[in-house]
């Protein structure tokens, strides 16, 4: 399903398929999902729990394989792909947002940013770094440690850590569900920026529909299948 | 309120079972723990506890032994019989006779066989010819030494080799242990005659009617007897010879509680982990009605399932592991102080007692803090891991502060003199150590990583990075995981340096002590209280080839003095002076030799003055023959190769008490320009006919070294076990790391780290702890070896030993320890590597 046509996709999943075996039985996690998504597109994914809005991030972000279907992320077909290359897709192209914030409680803020261009092997990363808290307003707390943060600074946080390497597509999976109204407000207005300004595609799960509202298209996901596109 | 057994259940046993791996690491660490425990114990029973003779076994025990230094003379019977009491006398010799051709040494002796009736037992059913009794090649065996009677025997005793007939079994049916079948009997004068002690006893045991009063028997006995002879109740020896063995089981002992001390880190370790693991789990449970008691016996449970099962394990382990602890046991037991046989290793229900109170005893203790921490969390608190280990972080200096009162209490308990002749504070002092560097490891964890921040950060990055801020972060368990295995590096190290320094000490004292060219001794092993002596003629008939220059003959006689068993030796003070080699602790050996043939005067080695409290110039009385004689302290040397000491006079004094010129040692001098070859075969030529022992001077020494490490073997096994517990801990609490931190673990891979890199973080932090471990533990060690030997082994041994660092073994053992430690981390890297980082993050 082609959310914009006037791009080309950078993220393009083809009839997937993902398949769990779970106590014996399969469970059909995504059932023929099909989605384009465009170079600065802001996506919602709702639905209830368990419909499979994570699986299709995971799949995203070349955490793991389709059981038929393809996913392609930057114009590379992820099956098939060892794990070097899936890392080195995930280094370069894709950033991830939890909605725990998965900070590293003994790194400060700014060194939980420079973590993944450390891991990618880049130059300089603390300037890189500094720079991302920036763009996210934190870089005054950049030296605090997370439990001496907010629960929506620490969500800022891990924007500035998921942009650092300025990936084509961000991976939000309930970046709000553990805020409270202000700072998901906040939060949400930052992603808008994110996609408007540096040009990321963003696909966000959310169960927010004040949320939802603010993206370009909502994708309604029901029983591993899309049951509908609404464009807010 | 939430039942405890459910709560067990739950918040225990549960995710136990979940993570088999490290559950049984931990019990396996523990159970190795209790088996050296209990392998020392039942060895220590088994190699010191036997003093039975084998001939007890035989006769049965009697009411008193009488004996003296250089043996009794043989009318001392009629004396005795004399007496108007009806006491029964056995009257015998014994000695060690050489099995040919593959010379294992058995005992042998000499008694009545047909007057003494404490034999009929073991000679049910036998009838004794006086002609072939009192054959010179008659003798009786036990069943391991002949299958009939009529058999040949080829035996060595003393210098002699001959064969013997063996006229008849010994019944040895209802004597424990194989040994006991292992034993010559010869008829008294045969006996006396083989072992060159013509109208001469060794002992006479006397055996009481029933309901004799044994004070007044004793009082008749010792009124009978010349002052030199010692009439003794039967079990005093046993006892002085348990006491004589307290110092060295104490400190077997005290080694085979460093493994289970090392357990006990790593339950703590564990309970800790699991404490803080659980800490929301704890909060909750809580707050829906879980009692602080409650939650405290929960841990305390986990801990004691562990340790229970660790026991038992243990108890199997320590059960095979005794076997090869008791021989070397015995062996050092043999060499050093007592000839004994090994006993049997019994395994009893008090042996299930210890273990299990090792076990779960050390556990228990171990897990009290962690637990009571888990019974203090408030039911509103589920806080965050990084707050509370950031709240450890915070009292790191204050108890880098506290460690400073168990160090100066280690300094002076290291001052303190010893307790009931046991180095008991010097132990303490030790443990104290231990003590101030566990409670100052939180602050060198971060100490270190914040020293070696840059240093990581640009060589190590970002693995190093992400490692070191780990292992900082995680206090709690990473400083205890460096506080166990420092702690058994440390134990390691400094038992190291002790047995290192004592090496190089008596090394030395070899050196020096070493002057002749070749000892010649009777065949044999050489055994505490064993000296088998040579024909007397043997020395002149060296001493007259033209090779040679001098002989210096030594006469040994196991003595006891103030109930310890001590030698008393005959030298040849003007040979020694001349051509031999001296230590005094003070004074010039040549003064003092050149006064020691002028009288009563005799120089002590320097145990045999430390054990007895005796000084130069200070006298003592010395049981000699028949008489008692007072001698005069002239010199104190240094000896190191006996812990019982030596009391040495010169031979004519020697002689003039006990007339027998049979020596026991020679020192053989060769004249300049003779070579070693030719000296051993004008040595030969000299002895032919007789079988003596001939060593040249380095092969002397290399066989004191042989003798030297393997009474040391014992040692170095405790400390290896040590290490192996903690190495095993560590890979056990790595695991918990690595399950502990799945989530950061999945992060890492979410934010592009590759499955090497999560490999590479893991075993960054085992190397780090590995290298922290070892420089903490080398430091610690370095400081435990100056109280192990200035303080525990001059009070417990009375040796003087000098400080060496056995540089290249240290390296060599703690490169080991450190590839040890970064192999530990291997399976919790691999655990790591494939954790499915999806998985990982979403669980909760």
């Amino acid at each position: 399903m082609s959310l914009d046509s006037s791009n080309p996709p950078v993220l393009k999943l083809e009839n997937v398929t993902k398949t769990y075996r779970a106590d014996g039985e399969e469970v059909h996690a995504l059932d023929g999902v099909s989605l384009d998504a465009a170079p600065g597109q802001f996506i919602s994914i709702v639905g209830r729990s368990g419909c499979g809005k994570t699986t299709l991030l995971n799949l995203a972000g070349a955490m793991d394989f389709p059981t038929s279907g393809r996913v392609y992320i930057g114009g590379d077909v992820t099956s098939g792909l060892s794990d070097a290359e899936l890392t080195a897709i995930r280094r370069t192209q894709v950033g991830f947002i939890f909605q725990f914030f998965q900070l590293f409680p003994n790194l400060s803020a700014v060194e939980n940013v420079e973590l993944p261009l450390m891991l990618a092997g880049g130059p300089a990363p603390g300037r890189t770094a500094k720079q991302s808290l920036e763009w996210v307003e934190m870089d005054r707390l950049a030296d605090r440690l997370p439990h001496q943060l907010s629960g929506g600074q620490m969500q800022r946080v891990a924007i500035a850590r998921a942009l650092v390497h300025s990936p084509k597509i961000l991976l939000a999976d309930e970046p709000i569900g553990n805020l409270d109204e202000t700072s998901a407000d906040v939060i949400i207005k930052l992603l808008r920026r994110v996609a408007r300004e540096l040009g990321a595609t963003i696909l966000m799960a959310t169960h927010s529909r004040e949320a939802a509202q603010v993206t370009d298209s909502i994708v309604r996901l029901r029983d591993g299948r899309i049951e509908e596109v609404v464009r807010p | 309120m939430i039942p405890t057994a459910t709560l067990f259940f739950r918040l225990i046993a549960r995710p136990l079972g979940r993570e088999p791996g490290r559950t049984v690491l931990t019990t396996f660490a523990v159970a190795l723990g209790v088996a050296v425990v209990v392998a020392i114990h039942l060895a220590a029973q088994a190699a010191t506890g036997s003093f039975r003779s084998s001939l007890e076994s035989v006769t049965g025990e009697a009411d008193f032994e009488i004996s003296g230094v250089g043996g009794l003379d043989e009318n001392l019977l009629a004396d005795l019989a004399a007496l108007p009491s009806p006491f029964r006398y056995s009257p015998r010799v014994e000695g060690v006779a050489l099995v040919e051709p593959h010379r294992y040494s058995v005992p042998l002796f000499g008694f009545d066989l047909i007057g003494d009736v404490s034999l009929k037992r073991s000679f049910a059913g036998q009838r004794f010819d006086v002609d072939v009794l009192r054959r010179s090649d008659s003798l009786w065996v036990g069943p391991r030494l002949a299958s009939t009677p009529g058999e040949t025997l080829r035996l060595t005793v003393n210098d002699l080799t001959r064969d013997y007939s063996v006229r008849g079994l010994l019944e040895t049916q209802g004597l424990a242990g194989v040994s006991r079948d292992s034993i010559i009997v010869m008829d008294l004068p045969v006996a006396q005659l083989a072992l060159g002690r013509q109208g001469r006893l060794d002992r006479i045991d006397v055996l009481l009617p029933p309901n004799a009063r044994l004070e007044e028997a004793e009082k008749v006995l010792r009124d009978a007897m010349p002052a030199g002879v010692t009439v003794q109740a039967k079990g005093v020896r046993l006892h002085e010879n348990r006491e004589m063995l307290s110092a060295f089981r104490w400190n077997l002992r005290v080694l085979s509680y460093i493994s289970l001390i090392v357990g006990a880190f790593l339950i703590y370790n564990t309970i800790a982990v699991s404490v803080v693991r659980r800490r929301t789990e704890i909060g909750v449970a809580r707050a829906l009605g879980a009692t602080r008691l409650g939650v405290h016996a929960v841990f305390l449970a986990e801990a004691g399932l562990l340790g229970f099962f660790g026991s038992a394990v243990g108890l199997l382990l320590g059960r095979l592991m005794a076997d090869g602890a008791v021989e070397l046991m015995a062996s050092t037991v043999n060499a050093l102080y007592v000839s004994s046989t090994p006993g049997e290793i019994a395994v009893t229900p008090v042996t299930g007692v210890i273990a299990i109170a090792a076990g779960v005893g050390a556990s228990l203790l171990a897990a009290w803090i962690p637990a009571r921490e888990a019974a203090l969390v408030a039911p509103t608190e589920a806080m965050a891991r990084g707050r509370h280990e950031y709240r450890a972080r915070q009292g790191v200096i204050r108890r880098l502060a506290y460690a400073g009162l168990p160090a100066t209490g280690a300094w002076l308990a290291s001052l303190a003199p010893p307790v009931a002749g046991k180095p008991l504070l010097g132990y303490l002092s030790a443990l104290l150590l231990v003590t101030a560097t566990v409670m100052a490891a939180p602050a060198l964890v971060v100490g270190v990583t914040r020293a070696t921040s840059r240093l990581v950060r640009s060589a190590f990055a970002p693995e190093g990075v992400v490692a070191s801020r780990g292992l900082a972060a995680a206090l709690p368990r990473t400083s205890v995981l460096v506080a166990t295995l420092a702690s058994a590096v440390a134990m390691l190290v400094s038992v190291a340096i002790m047995v290192g320094s004592y090496r190089n000490t008596v090394i030395v004292w070899l050196d020096q002590r070493l002057g002749a060219d070749f000892y010649v001794r009777p065949p044999g092993r050489s055994e505490a209280g064993r000296h088998p002596t040579m024909d007397a003629s043997v020395p002149d008939r060296i001493e007259s080839q033209p090779e040679i220059d001098a002989v210096a003959r030594f006469r040994a006689y196991p003595i006891r003095y103030k109930g310890r068993p001590a030698t008393m030796g005959g030298a040849q003070s003007e040979v020694i002076s001349r051509l031999g080699n001296l230590r005094l602790l003070s004074g010039r050996p040549q003064e003092v030799l050149a006064k020691l043939p002028a009288g009563d005067n005799v120089i002590v080695s320097e145990a045999f003055a430390d054990k007895h409290s005796l000084q130069v110039r200070d006298s003592l009385v010395l049981p000699m023959g028949d008489r008692k004689a007072e001698f005069r302290v002239i010199g104190v040397y240094y000896d190191y190769s006996n812990e019982n000491g030596y009391a040495l006079v010169d031979r004519s004094v020697l002689l003039k008490y006990l007339p027998d010129p049979a020596p026991s040692n020679l020192a053989v001098y060769l004249n300049p320009g003779v070579s070693h070859e030719q000296g051993r075969a004008a040595i030969e030529r000299a002895t032919a006919g007789r079988e003596v022992l001939i060593s040249a001077n380095g092969t002397l020494r290399t066989q004191a070294l042989r003798v030297f490490d393997r009474t040391f073997a014992i040692t170095y096994a405790l400390e290896a076990v040590a290490i192996v517990v903690a190495i095993l801990g560590m890979a056990g609490a790595l695991l918990a790391l690595v399950i502990d931190r799945r989530r950061e673990i999945g992060v890492l891979r979410f934010l592009g780290a590759s499955a090497w890199q999560i490999r590479r973080v893991v075993l960054f932090e085992s190397g780090f702890l590995g290298l922290l471990s070892n420089l903490i533990g080398l430091g610690l060690g370095a400081l435990l070896s100056l109280i192990l030997i200035f303080v525990i082994n001059k009070q417990s041994f009375g040796w003087t030993i000098q400080f060496h660092m056995p540089v290249a073994l240290l390296l060599g053992a703690i490169t080991l320890v450190y590839i040890a430690a970064i192999l530990a981390g291997l399976y919790p890297a691999r655990v790591a590597a494939r954790l499915s980082p999806i998985e990982a993050i979403y669980e909760e």
